[in-house]
């Protein structure tokens, strides 16, 4: 039997906002900024024909 | 300080909720500045739409830019970040029963949201900042065009900084029990997204900002435009999180759905948070400066994680209405339900036509044009705002005015005026928003691209039919205006001439289903057992129409991308 008391940890993650905002910041500051930040960085100067 | 007890509130006679005296202040305050901001907004696009109309051709070039970059601020982040931190304001206080956490703070951020864009406005409007939307470098404005959008953004963080202390205060205080409700983990959701999008704008317009001073060198073009789509893209994410908050909000209000199973909506909203603003990936597809990979991972793989999120609640919540409306008696055949729903409310109509048009017209083009080759044959055409016009205007600012027809009654006690023009304004919009887009993207498809004055310039190279659907764009886009000014109109004249609700007295019902009767003969199932448990409500009055709804969908998205491929393939035949 399920205990009506224990709460499912998905439950726990989905109603904890400080944990939802800081993935909401880190996984799009990784996977979209830093990352495309990075490329652009390192990009050599285009060489003239 | 105040408790939570004895906090300035009066009860709603409609809802029975506790409005919070200061949180209604400023939920009005915002609402009306971000209405103001969408007529400007809107009387810009009915200049431009005139204008891509070659037959009308309006506007002389140098105003084109001028008003085009004008409607897109105006649009794209004024009218939307108002009315959105008047939703945050609003469903903190009222559902969660709690008073807002800082009234200062609460001035600080809507001065100076207005005071930016108003600075923003004028400084366009004087021809200092010809710049568009993107205003992408080397392009550069007035420093009060920077200095004015750091304002609003800076506000609106503050803004989305007291929503989070409110609902601080509200755990604190145990206000509710358990979860928060799922309307506001919704509107969480959007101010999670927001504050990811207004620290790109602060990272990308302060440094610009300065260089518009000269006191630092020009930032990197290509640099500036992957940090500034992440406030750009970023800012519609907010918008699309909003608007399904608002939807499961007008389901629950204008026929008393409850969510199908708050797990899976949860759930949805969670992907969203942690997926949903690498689409602005899309923007640098054809970018040379990044690469294939980074492209793909952000555009497909990662940012499909956020379609099926949409894809969920696409589903939950028609499927909501339906169980609701069989829970009341509506169970002839697979639509008894929705063809019996109340389409005379100008909130459900508003709701319905919203969900349609975002779904099946800006989810399937925005998942299809952001596939990496085939974005290669529609970049820049106008077909992307013939995509974007069906998500934030179909969709959100169509939810948005839904809202309305329920926000006005119940925060300044007035029944709206002219009653059968409200139930008619939803079905106007809707209907000239599609035409639009219809037009936008059928005329892209034929090259016509975007942000361009005047397609005949360089000789007459797009022909007849490519004119022909630039004319649907000017007539569709003179129909949504017109179901624009018509909602301002009546919701102005409501709060001037609006018949008073006394205390005590309850808003007049737009229209909800009613119960049927369960005498013999009549084809009516009882409602189920613990109706508040969503899994029991299911099971008892299962959801077949929408499933036929979604299969059509299904093949829709099947069929256009199909024929996308289909497009791509023609432009490199292999024989």
């Amino acid at each position: 039997m399920n205990d009506p008391k224990k709460i499912h940890p998905i439950q726990k993650l989905m109603d904890n906002m400080w944990l939802l905002l800081a993935l909401g910041i880190i996984i799009p500051s990784i996977s979209y900024t830093m990352w495309g930040w990075l490329e652009l960085l390192f990009l050599k100067a285009a060489q003239l024909p | 300080m105040n408790t939570n007890s004895d906090y300035p509130k009066r009860i709603c006679s409609t809802t029975g909720f506790p409005i919070c005296r200061s949180a209604e202040f400023f939920v009005k305050a915002n609402a009306v500045l971000g209405v103001v901001f969408l007529l400007i907004g809107g009387i810009a696009a009915i200049l431009i739409a005139l204008t891509r109309w070659q037959a009308v051709h309006l506007l002389p070039v140098d105003w084109f830019y001028r008003i085009l970059t004008l409607h897109g601020i105006n649009m794209l982040i004024f009218w939307i970040l108002f009315f959105e931190v008047a939703i945050l304001y609003f469903v903190s206080t009222t559902l969660l029963k709690v008073r807002l956490a800082s009234r200062l703070t609460a001035w600080i951020s809507l001065v100076m949201m207005f005071v930016g864009a108003v600075m923003v406005d004028v400084t366009i409007l004087l021809g200092k900042a010809d710049v568009m939307l993107s205003s992408y470098l080397p392009l550069l404005a007035h420093p009060a065009f920077y200095l004015g959008i750091i304002l609003v953004a800076v506000g609106t963080l503050i803004a989305v900084g007291n929503y989070f202390a409110t609902l601080y205060i509200a755990k604190k205080e145990k206000t509710y029990e358990g979860s928060v409700p799922l309307v506001v983990f919704g509107a969480t959701a959007a101010a999670i997204i927001a504050v990811v999008t207004l620290l790109h704008g602060a990272v990308v317009m302060v440094p610009t900002f300065l260089y518009s001073l000269h006191l630092c060198p020009q930032p990197d073009p290509q640099w500036y435009r992957l940090l500034w789509w992440g406030l750009g893209h970023m800012s519609q994410q907010v918008n699309v999180c909003a608007m399904v908050a608002v939807w499961y909000l007008l389901a629950a209000i204008t026929t008393g759905a409850k969510p199908l199973n708050e797990a899976v909506c949860r759930s949805a909203f969670v992907l969203y948070i942690l997926f949903i603003n690498l689409a602005s990936a899309h923007h640098l597809l054809v970018d040379p400066g990044v690469s294939a990979g980074w492209k793909i991972w952000n555009t497909s793989y990662a940012m499909y994680l956020a379609v099926l999120a949409s894809m969920m609640h696409g589903f939950t919540v028609p499927a909501s209405v339906e169980v609701a409306m069989r829970g009341k008696g509506y169970v002839r055949g697979l639509f008894g339900w929705l063809t019996n729903a109340p389409w005379r409310n100008p909130g459900f109509s508003a709701f319905f036509l919203s969900l349609l048009i975002f779904g099946f017209i800006g989810g399937i083009t925005g998942v299809t044009l952001g596939t990496q080759q085939i974005n290669i044959i529609a970049h820049n055409t106008l077909r992307i705002p013939g995509h974007f016009h069906a998500t934030v205007v179909g969709g959100t600012t169509l939810a948005f005015m839904g809202l309305t027809y329920y926000v006005v009654p119940l925060l300044w006690r007035r029944e709206y005026i002219l009653k059968p023009l409200c139930r008619l304004q939803p079905y106007l919009f809707g209907i000239g928003i599609l035409i639009m887009s219809f037009g936008m993207s059928f005329a892209g498809s034929m090259g016509v691209s975007r942000r361009s004055w005047d397609i005949d310039a360089g000789g007459s190279i797009y022909g007849p039919t490519a004119h022909l659907f630039l004319a649907l764009v000017g007539i569709g886009g003179t129909v949504a205006f017109i179901a624009l000014f018509l909602y301002v109109g009546l919701t102005v004249g409501t709060l001037l001439f609006g018949r008073r609700i006394a205390a005590g007295k309850s808003m007049e019902d737009w229209g909800t289903p009613k119960v049927l009767s369960t005498s013999p003969g009549h084809d009516h199932v009882a409602p189920a057992p613990g109706f508040a448990g969503g899994a029991t409500v299911a099971e008892a009055h299962p959801t077949q129409g929408t499933m036929v709804l979604a299969v059509i969908f299904l093949l829709s998205f099947a069929v256009y991308y199909f024929a996308n491929w289909k497009a791509l393939a023609d432009v490199w035949p292999v024989r």
